[in-house]
């Protein structure tokens, strides 16, 4: 793994948002990771746990608090001239969650697709635009005939193959895909994740997949990165991760996940967590997830866990493994 | 089933699929957000009536004027105080009777017809009615159009830049509405000479602030829609996010409140004039004429009708179409 | 049967569209439920799952909804032909809901103790200080803690999971014999969703409750039914127990979706085989079997006639053509063991 070559470096990335009245929302709090070319890394988490905060941090919706994103030995966090900027942002996409509101209502799947062409290339003629948009639909199974139709005449799933060409249009090298089939029904789904891996493979893309559904994770990625409360509490090739998870948080998760299978699910014992996901305006001290925990010990209320590497490319954040 | 069983044979259990993509299609033609709300409105009865009101008293207060050879402004005592005639419609009171019966064109001698009657100078009702309508729906459509591109640009920039920019212009705002406007209105009136100008300006100058609020409110909302933060994935730059994107999906809520502001319009005006703090005579709008008629109301109660008509017929379709406007233009109803 | 306790028969509900179309959201849906099982009814979203369960409880909107045909038969007594009066004693008593937004289904502005307690008078007279006890039992046996202090927050102090614990103990608080939960984990996170699915099946042990639990996700159909209904564009399209359906699906679309789902146990490798096209538009639906569209064994009898019920087994019954004598014969591939993973359908 190490040999490969590392697209992305996330540093210590910081995302606070101020909520008024002096509160400080740690969104992202210190996140580190790489990303490798031509991967997929899944990033899971539950509501809240600031996965989407972090993807958007990095493809500068927001702007991070500190902490670095390097694109390949560059940082995107420092200021840069509007072009530098224009070119940046053509690498890097984004595929959002809700079909629907990620389209324009007002603007014609044409219209919506060549945006971006339109940006990036501005000498580009309209019959060019165009041809380079059916091709585009062509390659998201779609075809001319939707190219003058309304987002709203489409099912999600067609919806969601309109985005991706979207973020296509542009050829970037990196997409990140923010829970892009959480509002797709089950048999769509498997369409959407299947057209996402062809795309991979024909263009040499790379991911970065944020879900709650650690199974379709798992499915698509070749490393998965858990979040929890603001924070990475664990990496690791999706088997290994799978087979060893190493954090309770991993571990409960995991085990939370109703299989469809049930012969499989009757003979299942669950780690049920106690309680709710605390507030993350108010955190708990030392390691976030103590408070569920179900081998919560003394060290963790007072000593934040530090991000170590246990075995070969498997990151954890828990005092249970301390070396 | 809509065919008995017996003729399911057995020739018809091969495979026979469907083309590849037929089930990706898309039936009928690409309906575009406009068509669609038109055909929804078509479909409202009191909508669409109202529009074609609006339409119709549009045109009568452009050519109404000068259906008649009077023109608004021309005294002749001579003629004052007539009753409305109309020949053939005398069985509707278009007689030219007064409140005694008796006819005061034959009595006077007079043997043009007035259709609206005339006003104590003498002045040929049908005339100034329409050219009221003209001047209170001049007034109503340019203060309106006023207070949108005030409103669209105040909310838009206040909505679209946020933070410190949209707080201060907020407070701004804030204080305005403050400020009863009736007496914002009547001292600009009186620092300036009553006029078409003046009334315009001091609807305006308090009147934007509903536009700025509802576009700011609308801005706020659509900027956290995924398109928007696609399209700055993208490298869309803030004018284009703002004419290609933001704009045209608050469209709907503008129009809807600038169908609702223009009957507000009319009837401020109507109340600033009747109140004697509108147009000067001999102009007239529909308030100076409805205040006129209000005077001798008890003896020539068609100088107060008439006018009256006009203006409620007016305010009632606007007020229909806005309504229609809403729920054909609201993007909740859409699915 | 004599264990019977809600049975639907030939249930047909349809809707109202703005242009005076009709969409038919639920087309002749039969099933029964017997005394203290868990069914499930699993379905896309449109394939009139939730239509169903809301007409049986007869809370559907009654200015664009209409129940055009059907039967729904509590204990023996048809529901349908209750007065509003006499439905309103049923609702909470004997049969209760348990609805998808924990949010929307309290009342913002009461304390949660007196929506308990609202629910409990109404059908059962108690005294005060009884009533007070009772509710704060029914948020203890839910897993509230400190049930006495929390009577007294307002719905928004609750997180999600509790709101939904609060949702369920108002629709135990009768007793009823039949709990019906509409997609009761999906607004939830995975974890939480752990809690509330234990909490289920640890009530209905205690309380022998029936409970039919609508849900897209096979995964909690696998752990919490003993029997699933297959809904599909408004008709059971398949229903049997668990195993049958996850070990013997006979329909296409069950198969589909089995294979479309990834598995948390599979080897990355498995490629997932999607279904493929759009569920039809139900207010223009095509002659025949509405799944003929997307099949891939479909055959030219689907595309005008649709199919009638066939009875695989006593429990197992499906509605397809290939089920008939004259359909050509459908392989089935088993692999190593019969997971379903390499159990693929095939036509000669």
């Amino acid at each position: 793994m190490s040999e490969k070559e590392k697209l992305i470096e996330v540093k210590n990335l910081k995302k606070y948002f101020n909520v008024g009245k002096g509160k400080i929302l740690k969104a992202v709090d210190d996140v580190s990771f790489d990303i490798y070319k031509g991967e997929t890394l899944g990033l899971v988490g539950e509501s809240g746990c600031g996965k989407s905060t972090a993807g958007r941090t990095i493809i500068q919706l927001y702007n991070a608090t500190s902490g670095q994103v390097i694109y390949d030995g560059e940082d995107t966090q420092v200021k840069k001239s509007a072009v530098d900027k224009k070119s940046m942002k053509k690498k890097m996409q984004m595929i959002y969650q809700d079909p629907y509101s990620s389209l324009n209502p007002r603007m014609t799947v044409l219209e919506i697709i060549a945006e971006g062409i339109g940006n990036h290339e501005v000498q580009l003629k309209s019959k060019e635009k165009e041809a380079r948009v059916y091709d585009l639909l062509e390659s998201v199974g779609l075809n001319k005939k939707h190219a003058n139709r309304y987002p709203h005449e489409f099912s999600g799933g067609q919806c969601q193959r309109i985005g991706i060409a979207r973020a296509l249009a542009v050829a970037p090298e990196f997409i990140i895909a923010d829970e892009p089939i959480a509002a797709l029904d089950v048999s769509i789904q498997a369409q959407i994740v299947n057209l996402l891996q062809e795309l991979q493979q024909k263009k040499g893309l790379t991911y970065l997949f944020i879900a709650h559904d650690l199974s379709m994770v798992k499915h698509i990625s070749d490393r998965i990165a858990v979040m929890y409360l603001g924070g990475v509490v664990e990496l690791a090739g999706s088997e290994d991760l799978y087979d060893n998870p190493l954090h309770p948080y991993t571990q409960a998760l995991l085990s939370a996940i109703p299989i469809p299978d049930p012969k499989i699910e009757r003979t299942r014992e669950r780690i049920i967590l106690k309680g709710d996901v605390p507030n993350p305006m108010d955190p708990p001290s030392g390691c976030r997830f103590r408070t569920r925990c179900p081998k919560a010990m003394q060290i963790c209320t007072e000593i934040v866990p530090e991000w170590q590497e246990v075995s070969s490319n498997h990151f954890v954040a828990c005092h249970l493994y301390k070396q | 089933m809509s065919l008995p069983k017996q003729e399911i044979t057995k020739d018809l259990f091969v495979h026979a699929p469907l083309e590849s993509g037929k089930s990706e299609e898309l039936p009928g033609t690409p309906v575009t957000f406009w068509s669609e709300a038109w055909r929804r409105l078509k479909k409202n009865r009191g909508a669409f009536l109202g529009l074609i009101t609006i339409i119709l008293f549009s045109v009568m207060a452009l050519i109404g004027p000068f259906l008649t050879e009077n023109s608004y402004m021309d005294q002749d005592l001579a003629l004052s105080n007539l009753p409305p005639k109309a020949a053939g419609l005398e069985w509707l009171g278009f007689d030219g009777s007064d409140v005694n019966g008796i006819d005061q064109y034959a009595a006077r001698g007079i043997n043009e017809s007035f259709w609206f009657g005339t006003d104590e100078f003498g002045r040929d009702l049908w005339t100034r009615v329409w050219k009221a309508t003209q001047i209170s729906l001049f007034i109503a459509i340019i203060a309106a159009l006023l207070d949108l591109i005030i409103g669209v640009v105040y909310g838009g920039i206040s909505a679209f830049y946020g933070g410190r920019v949209d707080n201060v212009m907020q407070r701004i705002i804030e204080v305005l509405i403050g400020i009863p406007n009736l007496i914002v209105i009547i001292l600009f009136i009186l620092i300036l000479e009553p006029g078409i100008t003046s009334i315009i300006l001091a609807m305006v100058i308090t009147g934007w602030v509903g536009m700025a609020r509802v576009v700011r409110g609308q801005i706020l909302q659509l900027k956290g829609q995924e398109y928007i933060l696609a399209a700055r994935t993208l490298g869309t730059s803030n004018s284009k996010l703002i004419w290609r994107h933001l704009v045209p999906n608050v469209m709907g809520s503008i129009i809807i409140t600038l169908m609702f502001t223009i009957p507000t319009a009319i009837f401020f005006e109507a109340f600033l004039s009747f109140i004697g703090l509108g147009l000067q005579p001999p102009l007239a709008s529909l308030g100076v004429l409805i205040e006129d008629g209000y005077k001798s109301m008890r003896f020539f109660s068609y100088k107060l009708i008439f006018p009256a008509i006009v203006i409620s017929v007016i305010m009632i379709s606007f007020n229909l179409l806005g309504d229609g406007l809403r729920d054909a233009l609201d993007p909740k109803m859409r699915k | 049967m004599e264990d019977t306790i809600l049975k639907i028969d030939n249930l047909h509900v349809s809707f109202k569209t703005h242009n005076d179309g009709e969409t038919k959201a639920v087309r002749g849906v039969s099933f029964e439920l017997k005394k203290g099982e868990t069914l499930a009814i699993v379905g896309e979203s449109g394939s009139g799952k939730s239509v169903t369960a809301k007409s049986l409880m007869r809370l559907l909107p009654k200015q664009n909804s209409m129940i055009k045909d059907g039967q729904v038969f509590y204990e023996g007594k048809d529901l349908l032909k209750y007065s509003i009066k006499e439905m309103q004693k049923i609702r909470g008593s004997e049969i209760s809901m348990v609805f998808q937004d924990p949010m929307t289904s309290l009342n913002p502005t009461m304390t949660i103790g007196k929506q308990i307690m609202e629910g409990l008078r109404k059908h059962q007279a108690f005294r005060k200080k009884e009533l007070f006890k009772k509710a704060a039992d029914l948020l203890e046996l839910v897993g509230i803690p400190s049930p006495m202090e929390r009577m007294k927050d307002y719905p928004h102090q609750f997180s999600g999971g509790m709101r939904q614990r609060v949702v369920i103990a108002m629709a135990l608080a009768c007793n009823p014999k039949v709990l019906l939960a509409d997609e009761p984990t999906t607004a939830l996170d995975v974890t939480i969703q752990a809690q509330i699915l234990d909490l289920m099946k640890d009530l209905q042990k205690k309380t022998g409750t029936a409970i039919i639990i609508i849900t897209h996700d096979l995964g909690v159909v696998a752990s919490m039914a003993q029997r699933v209904a297959v809904m599909y564009a408004g008709e059971i399209i398949e229903t049997g127990t668990v195993d049958e359906i996850f070990y013997e699906p006979k329909h296409p679309y069950t198969c589909g979706l089995l294979l479309s789902m990834p598995k948390l146990h599979a080897a990355r490798s498995t490629k997932l085989i999607p279904i493929p096209g759009i569920p039809p538009d139900l207010g223009q639906l095509p002659e025949g079997c509405p799944f003929a569209a997307r099949c891939p064994y479909v055959m030219k009898v689907c595309h005008s006639f649709s199919p009638s019920k066939t009875e695989v087994s006593e429990t197992h019954s499906v509605s397809c053509w290939l089920e008939d004598e004259r359909a050509p014969q459908v392989e089935w591939i088993d692999g190593a063991g019969g997971s379903i993973d390499e159990r693929k359908r095939k036509v000669d």
